[in-house]
């Protein structure tokens, strides 16, 4: 029992944060049909902000936070106003290359910015004490760091939520993942809400990056691709350009890939296979995954 | 010349290589309902995209309350007081029906006149009302038809095109279009309604245009249009 809630709560941690990551896929996807490659590097970079605010200009975590959440939005809203704009009336392929243009330019960008050698962020960490802080459940001691994170996890899920479901602006994004050309006739800057999406998307993926790396704390240049991929994965499982498939599939991979790991630890050096196994079983079994209404496109 | 409220002037649009309007010339008087009728493929459609922003203007001028509007961007258009109900309802199969009526306000402040609004509508299509937790996608074509027409209502038009609206609709609903359409004039917004059923257009318009291949070959009265040789033998059916 003991054993099984350890695993339950790095399972939901781990899964939340690859939903976080995923949803930032989905709603692009959902809109533009555009895989974004640059996903996971936005993440990388909403990182190193974080570590840079804390670290270098010893901002307070929750103002560290805020401004790396915030930074890596404008980031994203930048990337679709210029790699991404000129190209909406291209043929899909062109978009999709210049998202794996941008995707290794971010990572150079932040090579020749923050450096190659890795950097801990555990340094962001004054007081590294409460990284030893437990909570006891049942007979269970979880790491107090593991509740913080699902807490956050869940907040920013409920403002994503919030946002599609019960505001003007969501109700456009919605309206455009269905038909641009109408959501414009309404009088609606289709422009403006696909670059609000970007910010929304990224927004969450660095929430998700930075509380990842308190978990992984290597910081350096190409750590948005193990977790970008993932959350792939997970935006595919669950179906993507759904976002509460986004939301679903990323738990759900977390707490297989937990709970394989805890069960059957001889496969544990596999761990990350299992991800792929999972990709290529639900792209035979269902292609639209789990939540999601249509056959995925050819890209 | 405050009395005309849409003018366009030797209007060219081309897809690639198919030239789809080959410089035509209409006015819409402040008030009135005008009506575009032409056969399938004459560029109906494209008008409206045309004057909407949806499509390209190669040559010409689409004038709008005396504003130069050609090529200005869908978004804009419909600001400065155009609304189009396009070809097909193209209802948000995946927002409820309140929603699609909020998106066709979607622009406004006045939230008072939005009620006020909504209230109309309800007036106009009590169906609706029933169904506005209802997904847009779920309607009968009939009911999508209305909702198209009242969200471009919403955002309270003096311009409102309607493309086809009595297109694949029961011989009941589409006589309840065209009161609706004449009811909707009468309150004060100019119409110009595009229709393949021309006698049921030419019936409610004060004025016509006869559309062929991208040109336009015939205007006058509605009431002449009627009774147009021409007209009653390609488009009235009447030999
Ligand atoms: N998106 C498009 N691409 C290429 N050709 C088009 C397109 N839309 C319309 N056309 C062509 O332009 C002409 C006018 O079409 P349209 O305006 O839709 O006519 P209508 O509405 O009167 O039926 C037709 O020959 C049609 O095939
Ligand atoms: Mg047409």
């Amino acid at each position: 029992m003991t054993f099984f809630l350890q695993n339950f709560f790095n399972g939901i941690m781990l899964g939340g944060l690859y939903a976080l990551i995923a949803v930032g896929y989905s709603m692009v996807y959902g809109i533009l049909r555009l895989i974004n490659f640059a996903h996971g590097d936005v993440m990388m970079m909403g990182v190193y902000f974080a570590y840079y605010s804390a670290v270098v200009f010893s901002l307070n975590p929750i103002l560290s936070f805020t401004v790396a959440v915030l930074g890596a939005a404008a980031l994203g809203f930048l990337i679709d106003r210029v790699a991404y704009k000129p190209l909406r009336k291209a043929p899909r392929i062109s978009a999709l290359i210049t998202a794996i243009g941008v995707s290794f330019f971010l990572e150079n960008l932040a090579v020749v910015i923050f450096g190659a050698i890795p950097k801990s962020f555990l340094d962001v960490f004054k007081d590294k004490s409460i990284l030893e802080k437990t909570i006891t459940v049942a007979d269970a001691r979880i790491p107090l760091l593991t509740f913080l994170v699902i807490i956050v996890t869940f907040a920013m899920f409920s403002v994503l939520f919030f946002v599609v479901y019960k505001t003007k602006i969501g109700m456009a994004m919605r309206a455009i993942a269905a038909d641009i050309p109408t959501t414009s006739l309404m009088g609606v800057n289709v422009d403006n809400v696909i670059g609000f999406t970007f910010a929304l998307g990224s927004a969450l993926a660095a929430a998700g990056g930075i509380m990842w790396a308190m978990r992984f704390p290597n910081v350096h240049p190409y750590m948005g691709f193990v977790p970008g991929l993932k959350a792939f994965i997970a935006a595919v499982f669950g179906g993507i350009g759904s976002i509460s498939g986004a939301v679903l599939g990323g738990i759900l991979l977390g707490m297989i890939e937990i709970f394989l790991a805890a069960y059957f630890p001889s496969v544990m050096g596999y761990r990350d296979a299992f991800a792929f196994i999972i990709l290529i079983t639900v792209l035979l079994v269902k292609p639209s995954g789990l939540l999601g209404k249509k056959a995925i496109e050819k890209v | 010349m405050s009395e005309i409220a849409l003018e366009i002037k030797d209007l060219h649009v081309y897809y690639g290589s198919i030239h789809a309007l080959k410089g035509i010339s209409l006015v819409v008087p402040k008030g009135q309902i005008v009506t575009l009728i032409g056969a399938n493929g004459a560029g109906k459609t494209t008008t409206l995209s045309a004057v909407a922003g949806l499509v390209r203007v190669q040559k010409g001028k689409v004038i709008f309350e005396g504003q130069d509007i050609t090529n200005k961007p869908p978004h804009l258009v419909n600001r400065l007081g155009i609304a189009l109900v396009p070809e097909g309802r193209r209802i948000f199969p995946n927002l409820t029906v309140y929603e699609n009526l909020l998106m066709g306000a979607y622009n406004r402040k006045d939230k008072d006149g939005i009620k006020e609004d909504l209230e109309w509508i309800f007036q106009l299509f009590p169906r609706l009302k029933e169904r506005l937790k209802q997904l847009g996608g779920t309607l009968s074509g009939g009911e999508q038809q209305m909702l198209a027409i009242s969200r471009a209502l919403m955002s309270r038009p003096r311009l409102l095109m309607m493309d086809e609206p009595s297109l694949g609709l029961a011989p009941i609903l589409v006589s309840e279009v065209f009161e609706v359409i004449q009811k909707i004039n009468r309150e004060g917004t100019t119409i110009l309604l595009i229709e393949q059923n021309a006698l049921g257009a030419l019936k409610v318009a004060h004025y016509g245009y006869v559309l062929e291949t991208g040109t336009i070959v015939l205007e006058g009265p509605a009431q002449e249009l009627l009774n147009n040789e021409l007209v009653k033998k390609a488009y009235l059916g009447i030999a």
